[in-house]
């Protein structure tokens, strides 16, 4: 039982993570249907900016955790809008209208482009940083040797991670531009002739999207310490399964999503073999697939014509 | 086909023959030049280089300047395969390298039909001289004599305890893991978990669980370092003070880095530290001077150099098969003492030893 919590929150610690790089997976399908593949890698970048923002508010004299903690976010979740603003501008937009496979293809080369750039700019070799939040509760005790523990940081995860999700969900439920984006989803023509000004909306979808990205780059660095240019593909592949076994396009389907890839892993981990967690993730992943194609929260598509 | 290499040969040998004494020979470095292991091709490229230099400052090699060509494998067998092709394809005599086995071995069937030597500074497989290829030699020693000495010292000082066996799925990796196994099932001591994982994973939390679920008393990794980094890492924020080993593929500062003072108390075997040999002392301080610390397979690679070129000098060409021959037969004065070969290509003697990391992230060898 012990055994089996403590995993719960292994688990749901880096489920949230997949989750909320999902998030960004989902809305640009949502609402252009492309797989922004380029996406996984502005989490990297995120992950890299934050490393630097902290490490010069060390060297500015910044060293209050939580003054610097709020900081980081702050600077990390624009430039890393930044970023992902930019890669639709450059990339995306051009091709907007041309063949389907043609932002496809420029997503991918975004991809290796962001990889190879913070390659040369910031080395090959893996960067590192030294726990910040420690400290662990003692959730159970049953007397046994083992007790279920989480740490601050998997609380800090879980909670920023629920919370990032619901106010996201406010955002596109009732706000104008929710409103604006569910019209894009729906038919991005239509809404254009609305008045919907639809490239600011995909602009905008791209920007929060990159945000949520550089805040679950923060979460993968404070949690795991270690970052490299790498993260970004390993971290995307996981997240689009994520969005698509949720439901791609599905804004709770993507975090359902990401949560039930973490839990299958941890749990494929825990009591089988942790050499297959990745073969049972995407083995659940087909079966789902099968029974729905559209994932566990996804709308079936309507032929638009 | 044929004609036309005859006719690539020809050429290659008319450009030999026409250069006068300031000709250069190009020979090859190769191993994870960008990538996470990059840091280790920095030692391999670092290495050639000063060796390179000191050859080229002496006179070079059969009154000609050496210049290095670098390849980049990325520890990727596909890219090893093709950044072997390529160098062969340049014609060059000799290739240090690769750094990863599951590059080298690949690679050094490229090198073989293509007649290029292949010394290899870190690879320690057995496989890659285990397979009669003529071209194939390594300055570093292999996993089963690492193996035999991890097992050793296991069933030693951790009989009656827990011990789990990882590895990344690796060649090195998993060969590593696999003969530590097969020497500690030898001296009739089994191991309480054997799991791999997959390289590049950061995130252990599961398995370090089930190591605590388990009451493991110490780890031993066969992997790189900075999944056991992880590993050690993930284990200390649970709480738990079980011990890590490792392989050689621990020897990197980075290790350290990721670990924090964690690093304390972890036990690695390794090649008796090169740079505290005699035969090196003046080549450190060379390094040293360039800023350069030569950790790591830094010196096998100088040493490597030292055996081809002078087996190069004695051979009187440097016809690769020739030079294969002279060096099999020979002993060789490198930096890491002297050298002899056995009939498939592996040094002759084991240097193998227990080291043990300190919290300020340095490692030292242990008095047994």
């Amino acid at each position: 039982m012990e055994y089996f919590l403590q995993q719960l929150i292994n688990g749901l610690a880096l489920g949230s993570i997949y989750g909320l790089v999902a998030i960004g997976y989902t809305m640009v399908y949502g609402i252009i249907g492309m797989i922004n593949f380029a996406h996984g890698d502005i989490f990297m970048v995120g992950a890299f900016i934050a490393l630097i923002a902290f490490l010069i508010l060390v060297a500015i004299g910044i060293t209050a955790i939580p003054l610097a903690l709020f900081l980081v976010l702050l600077i990390a979740m624009l430039l890393t809008a930044l970023y992902g603003w930019a890669v639709e501008r450059i990339a995306y937009r051009p091709l907007r209208g041309s063949f389907r496979l043609a932002p496809l293809i420029s997503a991918i080369g975004m991809s290796i482009v962001l990889q190879n750039y913070v390659q040369l700019a910031q080395g090959a070799r893996v960067k590192t940083l030294q726990p910040l939040i420690t400290g662990v509760h003692t959730l159970f005790d049953f007397g046994n040797r083992l007790v279920v523990q989480i740490s601050n940081i998997q609380i800090l995860i879980i909670l920023t991670t629920f919370a990032l999700m619901t106010g996201f969900s406010w955002l596109v439920a009732s706000t104008s531009l929710g409103r604006d984006m569910r019209a894009c989803e729906q038919d991005l023509k239509m809404a254009a002739l609305l008045g919907v000004d639809t490239n600011r909306t995909i602009s905008l979808t791209f920007l929060l999207g990159a945000a949520l990205a550089s805040v679950a780059g923060i979460m993968y660095l404070l949690y795991y310490g270690v970052i490299d240019f790498h993260i970004g593909f390993v971290a995307g592949v996981k997240a689009f399964t994520a969005a698509v076994l949720g439901g791609i396009g599905s804004l709770p389907g993507a975090m359902l999503g990401g949560l039930l890839i973490g839990l299958i892993e941890t749990y494929w981990s825990a009591y089988f073999s942790v050499q297959y967690k990745d073969v049972a993730a995407f083995s659940i992943l087909i079966i789902v697939l099968i029974f729905m194609p559209t994932g566990i929260l996804g709308k079936p598509e309507v032929e638009k014509v | 086909m044929k004609s036309a290499r005859l006719v690539g040969l020809a050429a290659a040998a008319v450009l030999a023959t026409g250069t006068t004494a300031n000709a250069q020979i190009t020979v090859g470095v190769a191993g994870p030049m960008p990538g996470q292991y990059a840091s280790f091709g920095e030692q391999l490229r670092n290495g050639a280089t000063l060796a390179l230099e000191d050859i080229n400052a002496a006179g070079g090699v059969l009154k000609q300047q050496l210049k290095l060509v670098v390849g980049d494998d990325a520890c990727d067998p596909k890219q090893a395969r093709a950044t072997a092709d390529r160098l062969t394809g340049q014609r060059v005599p000799v290739v240090f390298g690769h750094f990863c086995s599951s590059s080298s071995i690949p690679a050094s069937e490229a090198y073989a039909e293509g007649n290029v030597l292949q010394i290899t500074p870190a690879s320690t497989n057995p496989t890659f001289t285990e397979r009669k290829l003529w071209n194939v030699f390594r300055t570093c020693g292999r996993d089963d004599q690492q193996g035999a000495l991890a097992g050793k010292y296991l069933a030693d000082n951790f009989k009656g305890k827990k011990i789990a066996v990882l590895d990344d799925k690796s060649t090195s990796g998993a060969g590593l893991a696999n003969e530590t196994k097969k020497a500690l099932n030898a001296l009739g001591v089994t191991e309480a978990l054997r799991e791999s994982y997959t390289q590049g994973d950061k995130d252990f939390t599961a398995l370090v669980s089930r190591m605590k679920a388990a009451d493991i008393d110490i780890v031993f990794v066969g992997g790189y370092h900075t999944e056991s980094g992880l590993i050690l890492r993930q284990m200390r924020d649970q709480g738990m003070k079980t011990l890590l080993m490792a392989g050689d593929a621990l020897a990197d500062k980075q290790f350290a880095a990721i670990t924090g003072q964690h690093a304390g108390g972890v036990l690695m075997t390794f090649g008796s530290d090169p740079r505290n040999r005699p035969a090196a002392a003046e080549v450190v301080k060379k390094f040293k001077a360039k800023g350069i610390d030569p950790e790591g397979y830094t010196l096998y690679t100088y040493a490597a150099m030292q055996i081809w070129a002078q087996a190069v000098a004695k051979a009187n060409t440097t016809d690769p098969k020739k030079v294969a021959e002279t060096i099999r037969a020979g002993k060789w004065d490198t930096v890491l003492g002297e050298i002899s070969y056995d009939a498939k290509g592996d040094i002759t003697v084991t240097d193998y030893v227990m080291y043990q990391w300190k919290a300020d992230g340095t490692y030292a060898e242990m008095k047994m």
